[in-house]
């Protein structure tokens, strides 16, 4: 399957017009780079403070390099390798996400202030892709429903509408010559879905900053859900009466439903989800049994008593 | 003018030393860990593509005679055989490392998922071809009915190109790619060729008359 694909700058990426006007900067931080790059560690991720969190499983996190190297982020080509390969140049600062919708108080918020005005917790969850592949990741994240505490929302609000980048200058798989999937790429929440603990926007992995390929600078991370609902690269947050799009349910809406709740009782209908392979096992990795809502069944079936979970998938 | 030698110079054993190179490339990389974050996948759907690109070569040599009047029936045979041993090595693979012989699930997924019913009914239609791949078999069977049985190898190559397609999300190009050459090779066995001539393989007895 792995296919090479030469990565083809458009024109304009050719001769970076920065580089072209500051030249003179350029060379001058050259210098210092040859300084640094004698004391600076290989890989020069920013470290992040973090607390522990009691959300935390305790099996045995995948490495960095399962995590960053393995990932499905189609704005980046459909391989799992290609977010790897071309999330690279993403620029990630300024980053603001916009919040809006059904709450008095409209704004912004900032990713740096995101980064700096709030207790970073090390959650390490689960990750069950809907492709029935799973993982331990150790994100660095904050309860999304802290940080959206001060839009305060309005009492219709039952859902959250969340929305990707969409910038195909620098995402190729937006910019394919066909489409792979409408962009911007859209995912939703029921309101105490989103407000759920075990909720969190993502900054970071393994301590350090969140790779590109990962989402950065931030993504919604929800344990309980197939890892497509944990939507990426976020710049838009709105709060809804109505139930938001989501890609995947527009995209096939027999295979992929708004819930999309992990759950090995209700098979995606062109695959079994009873089990699934934890990736870094190496060739010959046992399969292991699916959980149901992957394992926090105790913190969240509450959330869907009375519902017929094979209708509402 | 006749066909340059050069496309028949190698041995016919040469297809399947170069055919199976792959295979032990895949192998060898899955073993000792040098595959990535997910061997597993990387094998069994390499084997699956290769075995795929095989079955095309093989589809595409009646089609190379007629239209480029280029002979390779030689290698024909073993074009199938490689691409048979690939759909056995796939088949093996997803039996023992990716189901690890979970045979409740094994039949499930045969009955319940088209892309495995599918993908086994493209292996069930090779493997009579696989065992008839020898001279003594044309002989018994005659060469009308053994070439009649041999198309069968026409629904395994579709079967194959679907079951492909059916379990990707949304539409990467390469398994439509592979559908559209295998649907382009089954739609030019239904065109004519412009002069046949007389009884026989039309390309070996032009060339013949020629020389």
């Amino acid at each position: 399957m792995s296919v090479y694909r030469y990565p083809v700058p458009p024109a304009s990426e050719i001769t970076p017009k920065s580089v072209v006007l500051n030249r003179r900067a350029f060379m001058a931080g050259a210098a210092g780079l040859a300084f640094a790059s004698q004391v600076a560690p290989a890989r020069a991720a920013e470290k992040l403070t973090t607390v522990a969190s009691p959300f935390s499983t305790d099996e045995a996190p995948n490495p960095l390099d399962d995590i960053s190297g393995y990932c499905n982020f189609y704005e980046f080509g459909t391989g799992k390798g290609d977010p790897a390969s071309y999330a690279g140049d993403l620029t990630t600062r300024p980053w603001t996400i916009e919040v809006g919708g059904l709450v008095n108080n409209p704004g912004t918020l900032d990713i740096d202030d995101l980064m700096t005005n709030y207790t970073l917790e090390d959650r390490i969850y689960r990750l069950r892709c809907v492709e029935a592949w799973s993982m331990v990741v150790p994100w660095v994240g904050i309860p999304l429903a802290s940080v959206l505490e001060k839009f305060d929302v309005q009492g219709s609000a039952k859902y959250v509408a969340f929305e990707t980048l969409v910038r195909p200058e620098e995402m190729p798989g937006q910019r394919a010559g066909y489409r792979i999937l409408p962009w911007p790429y859209v995912e939703g929440l029921r309101l105490d879905e989103a407000m759920h603990p075990l909720t969190i926007l993502a900054v970071g992995l393994h301590g350090e900053v969140l790779p590109n390929q990962n989402g950065a600078p931030v993504r919604l991370v929800v344990p309980w859900k197939y890892g497509f609902k944990s939507i990426k690269s976020i710049v838009s947050i709105k709060f809804t009466e109505e139930e938001p799009p989501a890609t995947w349910n527009l995209q096939n809406p027999r295979e992929y439903g708004f819930y999309s709740n992990v759950n090995p009782q209700v098979d995606h209908p062109r695959w079994s989800q009873a089990t699934e392979r934890r990736i870094g096992g190496g060739l010959f990795a046992k399969r292991v049994e699916t959980q149901m809502f992957n394992g926090y069944a105790d913190q969240v079936a509450s959330l869907y008593e009375g519902m017929d979970l094979s209708k509402y998938f | 003018m006749a066909q340059s030698k050069l496309w028949t110079a190698a041995p016919e054993w040469a297809v399947y030393a170069v055919g199976l190179v792959p295979a032990a490339d895949l192998f060898v990389r899955a073993f000792s860990n040098a595959l990535g974050a997910d061997p597993l996948r990387i094998l069994e759907n390499g084997l699956g593509e290769w075995a795929l690109r095989f079955l095309i070569l093989g589809l595409a040599v009646t089609p190379l005679m007629r239209l480029a009047r280029i002979n390779l029936v030689k290698y024909r045979r073993a074009l199938g055989l490689v691409a048979f041993i690939y759909v056995v090595l796939h088949l093996g693979v997803y039996l023992v490392l990716d189901k690890q012989f979970f045979w409740g699930e094994i039949g499930a997924d045969i009955v319940k998922r088209p892309y495995i019913t599918i993908g086994m009914a493209a292996f069930v239609l090779l493997v009579p071809l696989a065992v008839t791949s020898n001279r003594l078999s044309i002989r018994k069977m005659g060469a009308a009915g053994w070439r009649k049985l041999h198309r069968l190898v026409y629904p395994a190559v579709l079967f194959g190109a679907v079951h492909y397609l059916l379990l990707v999300k949304a539409w990467p190009p390469e398994p439509i790619i592979y559908l559209v050459i295998v649907v382009g090779l089954l739609a030019l066995r239904f065109v004519k060729p412009a002069r046949r001539a007389r009884g026989g393989s039309p390309g070996l007895a032009r060339e013949a008359v020629r020389q």
